[in-house]
């Protein structure tokens, strides 16, 4: 059995001619948090969704505990315990927190066809939930629509940890945040981590990643450009690669030259 | 930055920046989709008691008429709350209302089937309507509104052009002699309670006519209809999976199926319920008054939306009760019934109807604003 929980080997995804995703890998072991960093347009949506078995890659493997696997719906993915919490979070802001705690998996009781949905239960469930990660939920018939946007986010992933994800699949989970719900997010995410789960921390801001990532891989133009761990590699350094730090690197020399030109006349 | 912020942010400091205000009790109140509409009905009694109190409309004879009108009108309101609930709309109704009652009546005159087997027949022919409304709405992503108001209109050429061909007119009567004796029709045509009112007269309790038999003979199967199908909806909605589900699919289709909802099954359902709702309500009608009419039901699609709609429901989808719909439904039953015992000429009914519908969407927007306020 090698280290790894889960491994996505040599990625490649294409839209007709377009290449979205090209030879992108990804290893993580249990309780590691990966951050996956890439500028707009890098591929993080398609890699998403390719994770979350939206997608089927079109070459390349992903191994899920020694066992080679393909996902043909989501529902796969879930399944076998990839949990992807979207950036639209799947939150009804005019439902309850139990209700949306357990939508689509509502826990029943009752003989059959008489089967009614358990909300006691689910109530106590899902305040307990709440409860562990620091969110004092004393009402969970209360409208998910009133909670701040990092207690929805906390939600989020504390429902799909609850319902069996072993590695979590974040989609920008603090790029709508401000600093202290960020904070808490980024806490409840180690957290998890701590407790076995394997992390990918999907986003554009560095300054999120850095402090709670073990290892980071930068996305340009659908492909990896590389997965560094975090002793091997600086804040400012990740942030140049993944904005382009060529790119940066030319503009800065041709307005230097510029600058040069116009102060010769 | 983010390490220092993460440090500082502990539990007790989540707790009193952000949960510590407490929501008072009117507030809970508000937050029920219903309130509007049980304040409106409670008003709308009020109102009555004062100008028609001395009238007749609060006898037993009276009563047992509005609430007949209401309880009709609850049948496709409650069927329509669920609908839009679950985040659509049926415009066909008022014509699923027509072709149910000479689904009905064209083969029990015509073409002498039972009766009950002509009501058989009318109801899969509305399951098979509302199944063809929400596979439409589902496969396409057409709004509902359109799909449905296209039925509309389908429905209502179908129920004329099919009745005018086989009998040369508009109006099938002659129904009433099948009543008797037919095992399904009693279901739609038999008034309860008969004991009840019978000794309520010879109490002189209530009115009796001048052979001493009281005038009001029993509830109307209409009532216990709608009486039944508020408690069911309720139950489905508040106590059920598939009640969650109604929600989730009206509230955000995406996320819903995101997390694993059957959103395309939750419509295809509710369609049929509302198709199958107007049938129950054709049935009711087309047995009380012995015929099928083509043009019955004409307008009353819009009437159930808008009891739903002041009984809470969001046009949006997502929210709203069944109860609400129950109420919005009373008020428009009683207003409709009590305005004949009034001065007020009853062209201002609508008048009414209009206003009610506006006002209760407005409150219902101010309501949402309130339940998903941010913190």
């Amino acid at each position: 059995m090698s280290d790894y929980l889960v491994q996505f080997n040599n990625i490649s995804k294409f839209f007709g001619k377009v290449i979205a995703l090209k030879d992108v890998t990804m290893r993580l072991k249990k309780g590691e948090i990966m951050c996956l960093l890439g500028d707009n347009g890098a591929g993080k949506s398609t890699l998403i969704k390719t994770l979350a078995g939206v997608h089927k890659p079109d070459e390349g493997e992903i191994i899920f505990e020694d066992n080679k696997i393909v996902f043909d719906s989501p529902k796969d993915a879930l399944d076998i315990g990839i949990g992807t919490v979207y950036q639209d979070l799947a939150l009804v802001p005019l439902m309850s927190v139990t209700r949306n705690f357990f939508m689509g998996r509502e826990p029943q009781k009752g003989i059959p066809f008489l089967k009614t949905f358990d909300v006691e239960k689910a109530n106590k469930i899902a305040a307990d939930r709440m409860g562990q990660i620091g969110i004092d939920v004393r009402d969970p018939s209360q409208a998910v629509g009133t909670m701040s946007g990092g207690e929805r986010q906390c939600l989020a992933i504390s429902r799909a940890i609850y319902f069996g994800a072993k590695v979590l699949v974040l989609d920008e989970p603090t790029s709508a945040l401000g600093v202290h719900q960020a904070s808490m997010v980024l806490k409840y995410i180690v957290k998890a981590a701590s407790e076995g789960l394997a992390v990918i921390l999907i986003t554009h801001n560095v300054h999120h990643a850095y402090p709670v990532g073990n290892s980071f891989t930068v996305l340009n133009r659908g492909k990896s450009m590389g997965t560094f761990q975090k002793k091997d590699i600086s804040r400012e350094k990740l942030l140049s690669m993944m904005a382009g730090g060529e790119e940066l690197d030319k503009l800065e020399v041709e307005l230097q030259e510029m600058d040069r030109i116009h102060n010769k006349n | 930055m983010s390490l220092k912020s993460k440090s500082i942010s502990s539990k007790s400091s989540l707790n009193e920046d952000e949960r510590l205000k407490k929501i008072s009790s009117l507030r809970v109140l508000l937050n029920r989709p219903e309130l509007g509409a049980l304040g409106g009905s409670i008003l709308v009694f009020i109102f009555f008691g004062i100008v028609a109190g001395d009238t007749g409309m609060f006898s037993a004879y009276g009563m047992l008429n509005f609430l007949d009108v209401s309880a009709n009108l609850g049948i496709i309101a409650i069927a329509a709350a669920m609908l839009m609930i679950g985040g659509e709309f049926d415009l066909s109704i008022g014509s699923m209302i027509g072709f149910a009652g000479i689904c009905i009546a064209i083969p029990a005159i015509y073409w002498g089937w039972p009766l009950w087997m002509s009501i058989v027949f009318a109801f899969a022919m509305a399951v098979l309507v509302g199944y063809f409304n929400g596979i439409m709405v589902v496969k396409t992503g057409l709004p509902s509104f359109i799909v449905t108001l296209a039925m509309l209109f389908i429905l209502r050429g179908l129920t004329l052009a099919i009745t005018r061909l086989i009998t040369g007119r508009t109006q099938v009567p002659g129904l009433r002699v099948l009543i008797e004796d037919d095992p399904l029709a009693w279901l739609f045509a038999t008034d309860t309670f008969k004991w009840l009112f019978t000794w309520l007269g010879s109490l002189k309790l209530i009115e009796l006519r001048t052979d001493g038999t009281p005038l009001a003979t029993g509830i109307p199967p209409s009532v216990i209809w709608f009486i039944a199908l508020t408690l069911f909806a309720t139950w489905i909605l508040m106590k059920t999976r598939y009640g969650n589900w109604i929600f989730a699919s009206g509230g955000d289709k995406v996320g819903a199926t995101n997390v694993g909802v059957p959103v395309g099954r939750v419509k295809i359902s509710l369609f049929i319920g509302t198709a199958v709702a107007s049938t129950i309500f054709a049935c009711i009608q087309v047995l009380d008054a012995g015929s099928a009419d083509t043009m019955r039901g004409t307008l009353k699609e819009l009437e159930a939306i808008a009891a739903a709609v002041v009984g809470g429901c969001l046009l949006t989808g997502g929210y709203g009760s069944a109860i609400g719909a129950a109420f919005g439904a009373i008020i428009f039953g009683t207003v409709s019934m009590g305005i004949f015992y009034t001065d007020v000429d009853t062209d201002w009914f609508k008048v009414f109807l209009g206003a009610m519908m506006l006002i209760a969407v407005v409150f219902n927007n101010y309501i949402r604003k309130k339940v998903t306020e941010s913190k």
